[in-house]
């Protein structure tokens, strides 16, 4: 039994943060910013706009493209980073939002490589018979962790939720996962706040080691695409488009280089939305399928890396 | 087998996109060659595939010249 992705949806929020507004409040600018990022724009939520409210738009979207409703789910998991609150789970928050329950809902907090773990973990779910109509949401308010004072990053992230729903099916659908994690670089990139005795202790923004994280996200990306391919049993040639994780262009364009891939064959979003971590692979999935560019029966390479350092892959036939 | 020296410079030229002629022994990668810092951290990733060393991050800091990389290297490929 395969899982398949039946649809895709997905919402971002109204106000638009561009480059230009930037650089009123910190000392960068438009040539630097796109040169070194490829990001020109970004999305931020409304203030009174919860990851739970991006999810459950994506949600709706993606249902009504699998012609689905909230009746026919019967497994849930947001990967997100910025929960609503400590807990419950975002999870069971859009569970209440969508009006259903009694089928599991949880989180997954796997940083920027979060909505492949949670994919992967869906699959698992259905090809083993416990899932038939699982939904995989990506969903992140960045913003609220994003020091607005720091012009190394406050530049790269935005707000955003991207959802798949996966069937059970016979046909392939998702052909291989794989899902890596090498804690020993957990200090390049964190936000190492924890609330202890009613305070916030350590620092409640992204902190990120730049050059280190580009160095490790290029090598660790072409890497695990090799092995994704070769478990599969299928060629870099094979690839018809790939979906990457949304950091920045450069890292895109390094990784479609190893994988012998034109950036023609290369669903790009980051110049728009930026770096909406683990919302950025089911928002470029999702306008690939809408734009048309992404056909039915070809073959996607999903790709996402982030703080941890966690990692992973999807090989898809769509 | 090429040496070092053209080794590393054609390396550095096709990471920056730059002709090879203008890639000079004492040139600067920032300087003289327009990198900005994530051009840098390819070119030694680049260096590192190609000699098939690991060039640790300190180390690959102090490495701002093509005189540089082409001293790192050598010291290193000799071991």
């Amino acid at each position: 039994m395969y899982s398949r992705i039946a649809g895709t949806g997905s919402y971002l929020p109204a106000k638009t943060l561009t480059n230009q507004d930037l650089a009123q409040k910190v000392e960068t600018s438009d040539e630097w910013i796109v040169s070194r990022t490829g990001i020109r724009e970004r999305r931020l939520a409304a203030a009174d706009e919860t990851t739970s409210d991006l999810a459950f738009k994506a949600v709706e979207r993606a249902l009504a493209a699998a012609g689905k409703t909230v009746e026919d789910i019967d497994l849930l998991i947001v990967a997100t980073t910025t929960p609503d609150s400590v807990f419950p789970s975002t999870a069971c928050i859009l569970q209440d939002k969508l009006g259903v329950h009694g089928f599991p809902a949880f989180d997954v907090q796997a940083v920027c490589s979060g909505f492949i773990y949670a994919l992967a973990t869906a699959d698992k779910f259905v090809q083993t018979g416990a899932a038939k109509c699982a939904v995989v949401v990506g969903a992140e308010k960045l913003s609220n962790i994003v020091d607005w004072n720091d012009r190394g990053t406050c530049i790269l992230f935005g707000d955003g939720a991207g959802a798949v729903v996966l069937t059970a099916s016979e046909e392939p659908g998702i052909l291989q996962t794989r899902l890596r994690a090498d804690g020993r670089y957990r200090s390049i990139l964190k936000a190492d706040a924890r609330l202890q005795g009613g305070e916030i202790s350590g620092n409640p923004y992204i902190y990120m080691e730049g050059n280190a994280v580009f160095k490790f996200a290029v090598r660790a990306l072409a890497d695990i695409a090799v092995e994704t391919l070769a478990a599969a049993g299928l060629e870099k040639s094979d690839i018809d488009w790939l979906v990457p994780h949304q950091a920045n262009l450069r890292i895109i364009e390094s990784t479609a280089k190893h994988l012998h891939l034109s950036m023609d064959q290369v669903i790009v979003t980051v110049d728009r939305h930026g770096n909406t971590s683990a919302a950025s692979i089911p928002l470029a999935l999702d306008e690939g399928i809408r734009s048309g560019k992404i056909q039915r029966g070809q073959t996607l390479m999903l790709e996402g890396i982030g703080g941890g350092f966690a990692w992973g892959s999807a090989l898809i036939r769509y | 087998m090429e040496n070092i020296e053209q080794r590393v410079k054609k390396i550095v030229a096709e990471q920056l996109g730059v002709p090879e002629t203008d890639v000079k022994i004492e040139s600067s990668f920032v300087n003289d060659l327009g990198a900005d810092s994530l051009d840098t951290v390819e070119l030694v990733m680049a260096l590192e595939e190609e000699f098939e060393c690991e060039i640790p991050d300190e180390e690959a800091e102090k490495i701002t010249t093509v005189q540089q990389a082409i001293d790192y290297v050598s010291a290193h490929l000799s071991k």
